[in-house]
């Protein structure tokens, strides 16, 4: 038999092969080499971290494929990067250029506001954003092979996180106990394809790999959402936005790695200097809120 | 039996699943102290380098060494570098197989295949062979086996994908990801 490249098996598995790690925004070569010296699972390249994007606002679109490119030659880990949702030409240039994964993400600035991009048609992965079970399965459906709970990007603040992670954990709970016959309404409540609704309550988890994202910012908040049942963690704005990048991101890895041994939580937390500044998102107006952003 | 798989990162989840389908009990490694009472362990597909860097700040390289003189280790993808005495670039390893290997030694992640291998000892003498149907995800290659390791399969074009020596077993394609358990089968043989 030949060689089949692209199919959803290697995409997923991928994503299979970063689980129990963390995945870390870079924005210069150097930041991806100091988080693979640190332990990343794989490195998120682009221009400016969440914070800046929020801080200085205008249309947020794909980095310059030459950055990413001199990122890819820095490592040996895999490296994503991010398009606009719906903007598949975007996916397209990140295809060609050869990153391991795309990340159709609500950080950048919307390019179509009812569609995501049919991303069963790049032989590339791709990982989206969700805020519940439904919209998990809406983009799974699409063809993404990764999903990541969005929680609220660029703040350091980890309530989002929490609650996105509680709410699809939640609905797969309560999914697994429903009847065969309550499916087909469900499907229809939450908007999802139904054959997603079935095999998810028959595998008690979604069909893909799950990690947290949006407001990580310590290694205390990293081992929270492994021990909420997430399969691993996105960092962000918090690690180089942070006083000592290279301490904070290795204290992560190895918290996510033991998210289960306090004593270890509690030596990696230590001394490991400012944290990024916060935004506290209960006070945050809503348009400022990127969370929303993917239908 | 009691298998242990190496849950410092990666898919160990899968491998674990795979193991209890077929009658094992299993146990997560992540600190020299969960190797007490193993048959034997797999190191599982992941990042290498993150491994690597665990293992040692967690003091696990030496207990790993020692783990693999007397008992099974298999290592998929990751784990197979993590096992090999040469990966060609500066990374921590256990350096217990005589194997070379090169890593993400197919391109990056969307040349990642399946395909069907030979594998003749998956197959008893008496059935006629079935091809082994492997995923290989950023997959290394074993550039070369010297020394007490053997090649157990090749790709069409001759390049080495899987090899064993004594009890430890390499391979640069995940069996953990597909519903064949001839693989896991096979590797419980070597532990017992």
């Amino acid at each position: 038999m030949e060689q089949q490249t692209g199919t959803f098996a290697v995409k997923k598995g991928l994503a299979q092969m970063l689980k129990g790690g963390v995945i870390m925004d870079v924005v210069t070569p150097e930041h991806a080499k100091i988080a693979e010296d640190a332990g990343a699972c794989a490195v998120m390249a682009l221009e400016r971290v969440p914070a800046d994007i929020r801080a200085q606002g205008g249309v947020a679109r794909m980095s310059d494929p030459d950055l990413i490119l001199k990122i890819m030659d820095a490592v040996s880990i895999p490296v994503m990067a991010k398009c606009r949702i719906g903007h598949f030409v975007e996916a397209q240039i990140l295809e060609a250029i050869g990153v391991d994964y795309i990340d159709e993400s609500e950080v950048l600035t919307p390019a179509d506001e009812e569609h995501h991009i049919n991303k069963h048609l790049f032989k590339v992965p791709f990982v989206c954003g969700c805020r519940n079970l439904g919209e998990a399965l809406r983009r799974i459906g699409e063809g993404a092979a990764m999903i990541r709970t969005k929680g609220e990007a660029g703040t350091g603040d980890v309530v989002e996180a929490v609650r996105h992670a509680r709410a699809v954990l939640g609905e797969i709970r309560r999914l697994t106990t429903m009847a065969e016959e309550e499916l087909m309404h469900y499907a229809k409540e939450i908007g999802a394809p139904y054959e997603l609704v079935k095999e998810t309550k028959e595998l008690g988890r979604l069909p893909v790999v799950n990690f947290a994202a949006g407001g990580v910012a310590t290694p205390a908040d990293a081992a929270m959402m492994m021990q909420l049942g997430m399969d691993g963690v996105f960092v962000g704005s918090g690690i180089f936005k942070s006083g000592d990048p290279a301490k904070r991101a290795a204290a992560i890895v190895k918290a996510v790695t033991h998210y289960n041994e306090p004593a270890i939580l509690a030596e990696v937390s230590k001394n490991l200097g400012e944290p990024m500044v916060g935004r506290n998102v209960s006070t945050m107006p809503e348009i400022e809120k990127i969370a929303g952003r993917g239908w | 039996m009691r298998i242990g798989v190496l849950a410092i990162q990666g898919d160990f989840a899968e491998h674990i699943a795979m193991l209890e389908r077929l009658g094992a009990e299993t146990t997560e490694v992540r600190l020299p102290r969960h190797l007490d009472g193993l048959d034997g362990l797999i190191i599982p597909g992941g990042e290498s380098t993150t491994i690597g860097k665990l293992a040692v700040d967690f003091g696990l390289l030496d207990p790993l060494r020692e783990f693999g003189k007397t008992h099974a280790i298999w290592g998929t993808c990751a784990g197979a570098i993590f096992l090999s005495k040469d990966a060609r670039r500066s990374q921590p390893l256990i350096g217990i197989m005589d194997i070379t290997v090169e890593r993400n030694a197919f391109g990056r992640q969307v040349d990642s295949f399946e395909a069907d291998l030979e594998i003749a000892a998956l197959n008893p003498a008496t059935q006629p062979s079935a091809p082994y149907h492997a995923i290989f995800i950023r997959a290394p290659i074993i550039e070369s086996v010297f020394g007490a390791a053997s090649v157990l399969s090749t790709l069409p074009d001759g390049r080495i994908v899987a090899a064993q020596q004594g009890k430890l077993l390499a391979t640069s394609f995940h069996p953990e990801l597909t519903q064949d358990t001839r693989f896991h089968q096979y590797f419980l043989s070597l532990a017992r």
